[in-house]
């Protein structure tokens, strides 16, 4: 499989009065058309941002300082600010966390897509912007799109919404679609509606997804592989099921832990002792050194590099020996 | 929506009630009319005849229900000074304020608007910090003080603008005023531009203020990661949702705007009724006075009123809970 998206060594600092904050720090990663990729992190390990780097919508004072992002094969990094404009929505979307946020209270559903559409086809007719943009929001499973397209964002339920800013992401048929979080502000039933929908439309339109999040459940359902992020790099990198079940990096092996399982009903859940460091300043070393269970005099001098195991897994650990993998 | 309209202009009414109420005890407190409208040489039988003419020999409280009595008939009574009908001499004078006020709200959205954005997308350029201040001192510094500076530079020192009156009149689908000629308007730029200072600093504060905060919000980056162009973003999803606090504040300070003309139309000889106010008060000409408050009343009553139907029009989440 040719990945559609590679990112090598990507670092995005954050130039504070504080300091240099290093939100992003030597992120690798690769998509593959139409595969779907989770990117589980607490809050603050860099998740989000490392999606605001692909899509180009880092807030100041951030800004990408290294690496690169490959977008079939072309360096994204290099684009000017009106290449990546017109690459932003149209090659890779994005959705977003809160859907209550994320449409214009005071423009009407028809506006928000038919200008999505215009803005990076301007010779295409209003008139088919409309039909297609009612076509999509029937394919996200909003009944009668006619005549919702008339409507207001707040006259629509939060799934609702978030269905409304899935067809904003899928009108111009992008190769990509970075989710931030899009189910987390949902309930749980509609949670489900709405992943399973993603599910559906990501595999019949051929389309990639990097779903982002901090739910190790909803990743473990959705994506064929997981990478794990931790204070700006990504820990552990593999397949979904051989991470899921059987988890290498100490981190990894923490938040499965401490997730309610059903084959161990009745023993307390463990928790990750202590707190993620301060990313303005990180210890010399593994930044998990402080919260791991397997510390070594090696992880507070420098930080491990990425280990290849057997079963293809890419992890950021000394102690990862041959013999955990098996 | 028919209700609410209903609901408001009757609370419109009484306000009126009570306003003409405290209008009229305030007058009549304040001087006897008879000593500024009579020669000083007149004898007493000639005093008495003034009065008796006037009405003033009634006691307070029939004055005021012939007044109550003659309103409702839309005769709010004859001016002492002139012996014409307050009334008509108010909306003789109207036009020419309203023109003011108009055109200074034009100013200050004209120029406020813009500047403010962009003083809230770069707050830290110079630029901003410039704008910023200099919407301190429109606040700060007292328009009749501004007008006369004014007048100094522009009128007497430059000689490019004249400093008094209206200049000429143009006639434009059947409005009159003075913006429909080339001198009509070197007249009106000067005290329209003292009478918006005030009003642009607020509107520039405002735009700022909103545009802070509606950048930060998901829905701005939301619309830029469709990969709308910044144009778009900033002059249809930022700028609508700014606008709706600016328009209620612009609407409802239109009526101080024709308040507050008074000042601005003494300063630069303005035949408004903001003039004409300020004469009355001088001769305790009543009848004038308790007429243009009642008007100045309406309005504000109008105007807000207007503004409540327009913000629903401007925000789609009000416009449901009206009709709900």
């Amino acid at each position: 499989m040719t990945p559609i998206l590679q990112i090598n060594d990507l670092k995005t600092h954050f130039f504070t009065k504080a300091g240099v904050l290093k939100a992003v720090d030597g992120v690798s990663l690769e998509i593959g058309a139409g595969e779907i990729v989770g990117l589980v992190g607490e809050s603050g390990s860099g998740k989000s941002i490392t999606g605001f780097s692909i899509i180009g919508l880092v807030d100041a004072p951030g800004r990408i300082v290294g690496g690169e992002i490959l977008f079939k094969g072309q360096n994204l990094t290099n684009l000017s600010p009106q290449e990546m404009q017109q690459f932003r929505g149209n090659r890779v979307a994005m959705i977003f966390q809160d859907p209550m946020m994320t449409l214009n209270p005071v423009l009407r559903i028809e506006t928000q897509m038919i200008e999505a559409i215009q803005a990076h086809d301007p010779s295409i007719s209003r008139t088919d912007a409309h039909a297609r943009s009612r076509d999509t929001l029937g394919l996200v499973g909003i009944s009668s799109p006619e005549e919702r397209m008339r409507a207001y964002p707040h006259q629509f339920s939060g799934g609702m919404r978030q269905r409304v800013s899935i067809a904003i992401a899928m009108l111009n048929k992008p190769d990509l679609i970075i989710a931030d979080e899009p189910t987390t502000a949902l309930d749980v039933t509609i949670q489900g509606q709405v992943i399973h929908e993603m599910q559906r439309l990501c595999r019949e339109t051929k389309t990639a997804l990097l779903w982002i999040t901090h739910d190790l459940a909803v990743v473990a359902g959705i994506a064929e592989r997981i990478c794990v992020m931790y204070a700006g790099r990504i820990v552990e990198q593999g397949l979904n099921t051989k991470v899921i079940s059987n988890p290498i990096h100490p981190y990894t092996r923490g938040l499965l832990g401490s997730v309610p399982a059903q084959n161990r009903r009745g023993e307390p859940l463990q928790q990750i002792e202590g707190m993620v460091p301060s990313l303005l300043n990180l210890p010399e070393g593994c930044a998990f050194q402080n919260r791991c269970s397997l510390l070594t005099e090696r992880c507070s001098l420098t930080p491990p590099d990425v280990t290849k195991t057997d079963d293809g897994r890419l992890v950021r650990c000394f102690n990862v020996t041959q013999g955990d993998t098996a | 929506m028919t209700a609410f309209i209903l609901r408001r202009s009757l609370q419109s009414v009484f306000v009126l009630f009570v306003m003409s109420l405290l209008v009229f005890i305030g007058v009549n407190l304040v001087g006897n009319p008879v000593d500024m409208l009579i020669n000083p040489e007149a004898d007493q039988a000639e005093i008495e005849r003034v009065i008796r003419d006037l009405g003033l020999d009634r006691p307070v409280t029939e004055q005021y229900w012939y007044f109550l009595v003659n309103a409702f008939q839309g005769d709010l009574g004859k001016s002492f000074v002139f012996g014409e009908p307050a009334l008509k001499l108010i909306i003789q004078r109207m036009p020419a304020t309203f023109e003011l006020a108009l055109f200074s709200l034009l100013i200050a959205i004209v120029f406020g608007i813009p500047l403010g954005i962009y003083a809230g997308l770069k707050p830290n350029s110079k630029i901003s910090k410039t704008i910023m201040a200099g919407s301190i001192l429109g606040f700060s510094m007292p328009t009749f003080w501004v007008g006369i500076i004014l007048i100094m530079f522009f009128a007497v020192h430059l000689g490019w603008l004249p400093s008094t009156g209206r200049g000429e009149l143009g006639t434009f689908l059947g409005v009159t005023s003075s913006i429909f000629t080339l001198d009509g308007l070197s007249h009106i730029f000067l005290p329209a531009f003292n009478l918006a200072l005030f009003k642009l600093s607020s509107v520039i504060r405002l735009a700022r203020a909103g545009t802070r905060e509606i950048i930060l919000q998901d829905y701005i980056k939301f619309a830029r990661a469709k990969g709308l162009s910044e144009s778009r973003v900033i002059n249809v999803h930022l700028l609508k949702n700014i606008l709706i606090p600016i328009v209620t504040v612009i609407g409802l300070e239109f009526g101080s705007l024709i308040a507050f003309s008074t000042v601005t139309e003494t300063v630069f000889a303005w035949p408004g009724m903001g003039k004409l106010i300020i004469e009355a008060i001088y001769n305790l000409d009543r009848p004038i006075v308790v007429a243009y408050l009642m008007i100045i009343v309406f309005i504000f009553v109008t105007l807000n009123l207007v503004v409540d139907i327009t913000y629903s029009f401007l925000d789609p989440r009000v416009r449901i809970k009206g009709e709900a």
